[in-house]
């Protein structure tokens, strides 16, 4: 063979194997130790992987990546802050668990009316770094209620409740009814007639107890944690129950075809001035109700529960006053 | 009119060294593997993909806004889809060996020895587009079936029968090729007809017989010609040149075949539909184009075969009958079809330049953060990979795009009037076909 020759053949099959081995040499040398995570529209299969493994104490690398549109990545009761996953761009983010346990990550953005179901989780074993939290079981648990019976106010308000006016009776109210344990335990309904039987109160109507109530309601949260409970709503909730609670959001008509139901109607005085937030939370927690309603219990907080039903109450009463945030 | 590029030395000695061409085609090769390889296992966001962006952002880019227009057949002298078939074929990547080897060498047959078959893979590939040109997946299959059906095609027929009658890209080149101010020719006609052993088609130790089945001696145009350059190194009177000319020569001497005359109407009506589904404004006509396999799917491709096969070249057909009637020209209406088809040839690459003009320089900042990261995979090579997308030369986009479509027209008018006057028929008509094509075009670019 000439010389042009063996050196025309070693060129082309050197220049094939380079570009056929280079990348794949180099990709798995950056892609030690790290874990990628790829997100597509629950439709088309969520997260992969949707189950990872760390271990307390060992930080885990993830890179994140979207293989359609854009998502988000967090992590459930979790401070790490959420981070965008952007199609065909690779996002690093490292972590560090001090508990073991089962974490969820979801995605953070509406990308599909199944956009809930875009979730996985994080098997963290190992020793606890920190002394554990203790747990006791949520609030509806405890009184046992039952959170898919339906719960319509006997009355409701004429009008929509006033707490600024009922502010002015306050003082009236006996102690019993203003522990945080009363509030959570009872619907406005209930508050309402547990009211009407305090004689001190006999000479109220009922739209100055009705405005009592609200004021109750208003005096066990604050305005920062309306204005979190308003952001969880707007970032959660929205997209099914719609901006004003009114079961209208962008993707209620596809969870009608997926679940058979709209999306509940939580601008409704009756539904949610016969609900204990205790319910609330059980609903939220656990989800369900046959209905496309997701489970939040992994994701939210026990403060970030509390904060997003406080602010469901505020859809009932005036005034909402929650500062901007 | 005509300069012989060849009378420099160095010029021709280039051309007929087999190394320039051979390291372009090891590039490209490496390119080419490289595109497959991103589109199977890099990200499947179309955008962020070497496969997709360097494919049918870049390489189209070079290829209808620089190669065919100025350069006709050059991209296939480089193109690296029939390097391995050729090697196995020949036996050698430099000059022929010793031996010949001993290969199948089939010939292609004769009912299949015109472009039918490129008009339908070209149909095919522009049915399917809307999926081929954003998955990378789709595209690196259908750029491995090109390179596997290459090499198996050279395994049984002789030549290049995949890039002269199967290739999809190939077929439309060569047409436009027609109009590039580059040619391959021989220098004296007298020196081929004496020539006893022909080794410009059956080969010599100089060289390889023509790769494209074409007698050299024979060419008056250069659509069939691939300028790879074999020719100009087995001719032993030194008798082949390549000379630039002016545009537009071959369409001076109009078509006679109905093969090549509908590869015009295919280019011409597919511009129209791409410029419609891809940069209009009309989202169920995007949506039916993507959804391959659906009913709606269904309708847009009946649609639009009815478009390029039946509606366009029945409309012209009609202006050609009508120009008969106006002179009452004695030339049959078949002749006077395929001639005046000629017309079209420029009005379709000014078409093509026009809607390739919007997306690539829409794209175009696509190719340098696909480059830092090729797979998607997060690297940055180059540091480039972050730089955001942002459309370039927007305010020119528009003007250039009106500028290339009226000298489209212009072009083709006169290219109608000598094809007219060929056939005798009269080209009113036909600019009047063209006019209203390029005011549609026109529509919807703007």
């Amino acid at each position: 063979m000439k010389r042009s020759e063996l050196l025309s053949r070693i060129l082309i099959i050197s220049g094939v194997l380079l570009v056929l081995a280079v990348p794949f040499a180099v990709q798995s040398i950056r892609s030690q130790g790290v874990i990628e995570i790829h997100g597509r529209m629950a439709e088309a299969g969520g997260w992969s992987p949707n189950v990872i493994h760390a271990q307390v104490g060992v930080p885990l690398h993830l890179r994140l990546t979207s293989d359609d549109v854009m998502h988000g990545f967090a992590i459930g009761q979790s401070p790490v802050p959420a981070v965008d996953v952007l199609p065909g761009q690779m996002t690093d983010m490292t972590m560090t668990f001090d508990q073991p346990g089962t974490y969820t990550y979801y995605c953070t953005h509406w990308c599909g009316p199944n956009h809930w179901r875009m979730r996985g989780t994080i098997e963290v074993t190992g020793d606890a770094l920190a002394s554990p939290q203790p747990l006791t079981p949520p609030l509806y648990v405890t009184l046992k209620l039952d959170i898919d019976a339906p719960h319509p106010a006997p009355v409701t308000p004429a009008r929509v409740p006033d707490a600024v006016h009922g502010a002015q009776f306050s003082a009236l109210l006996p102690a019993g009814v203003l522990s945080p344990d009363y509030y959570r335990s009872h619907s406005p309904e209930q508050a309402f007639q547990d009211l009407k039987a305090v004689s001190s109160l006999a000479s109220l109507t009922d739209s100055d107890l009705w405005d009592l109530v609200a004021w109750l309601w208003q005096s066990n949260t604050t305005p920062a944690d309306l204005s979190q409970g308003q952001r969880l709503f707007a970032q959660n909730c929205a997209a099914c129950h719609g901006e004003t609670g009114s079961g209208n959001g962008v993707f209620s008509a596809d969870i009608k075809t997926l679940a058979g139901k709209t999306p509940a109607n939580l601008s409704n005085p009756s539904t949610m001035l016969g609900a204990a937030p205790a319910l609330l939370q059980g609903k939220l927690l656990r989800g369900g109700m046959g209905t496309g309603m997701p489970s939040w219990g992994p994701i939210l907080t026990d403060q970030q529960t509390w904060d997003l039903i406080a602010y469901l109450y505020s859809l009932q009463f005036n005034p909402v006053s929650i500062p901007a945030h | 009119m005509r300069f012989e590029l060849t009378r420099f030395p160095f010029v021709r000695s280039l051309l007929k060294n087999r190394w320039l061409q051979f390291l372009i085609w090891v590039v490209l090769l490496a390119g080419f593997l490289f595109a497959i390889l991103s589109g199977l296992f890099g990200t499947p966001v179309g955008n962020h993909n070497f496969g997709i962006v360097f494919v049918w952002i870049a390489w189209w880019a070079v290829l209808i806004l620089v190669a065919v227009p100025f350069f006709g057949r050059g991209w296939c002298a480089v193109c690296p889809i029939p390097l391995p078939g050729e090697w196995f074929q020949r036996g050698a990547l430099m000059d022929p060996p010793q031996k010949k080897p001993r290969r199948i060498n089939l010939r292609w047959p004769n009912r299949l020895r015109n472009i039918w078959l490129q008009n339908l893979t070209f149909t095919l590939v522009a049915l399917f587009s809307s999926i081929i040109l954003t998955t990378p997946r789709v595209t690196a299959i259908v750029l491995a079936a090109m390179f596997f059906l290459a090499i198996g095609m050279s395994i049984v027929f002789e030549r290049r029968t995949f890039c002269r009658y199967i290739c999809p890209v190939g077929g439309f080149i060569g047409l436009y090729a027609q109009a590039a101010p580059l040619e391959l020719r021989v220098k004296d006609k007298q020196v081929c007809l004496a020539c006893q052993d022909k080794p410009c088609y059956h080969g010599s130790q100089a060289g390889y017989g023509c790769p494209w089945d074409v007698f050299p001696g024979s060419l008056t145009k250069n659509t069939y010609c691939g300028l790879c350059m074999e020719c100009l190194r087995t001719c032993p009177y030194d008798n082949i040149a390549v000379n630039t000319r002016p545009f537009s020569s071959d369409l001076a001497r109009p078509s006679t075949r109905m093969d090549e005359a509908f590869k015009a109407f295919i280019m011409l009506g597919a511009a129209l539909i791409y410029a419609g589904v891809f940069l209009g404004p009309w989202g169920s006509l995007k949506l039916a184009a993507w959804s391959v396999g659906s009913t709606a799917w269904f309708g847009y491709a009946v649609a639009f075969l009815a478009f390029i096969f039946g509606l366009l070249p029945a409309l012209f057909l009609g202006a050609v009958w009508f120009g008969k009637l106006l002179t009452k020209a004695t030339t049959t209406l078949k002749k006077s079809f395929t001639a005046l088809s000629t017309a079209i040839i420029p009005l379709g690459l000014m078409f093509w330049v026009a809607f390739s003009l919007s997306f690539v320089l829409t794209n175009a900042a696509y190719i340098l953060s696909s480059l830092s990261d090729p797979f998607g995979w997060g690297w940055n090579l180059f540091a480039s990979a972050a730089i955001p997308w942002q459309p370039i030369l927007t305010n020119i986009l528009l003007p250039l795009q009106t500028l290339v479509l009226v000298g489209g027209l212009l072009w083709t008018i006169s290219t109608a009037r000598k094809a007219a006057s060929e056939v005798k028929v009269s080209p009113v008509p036909v600019i009047v076909f063209s006019t209203a094509a390029t005011l549609v075009m026109l529509g919807l670019l703007l």
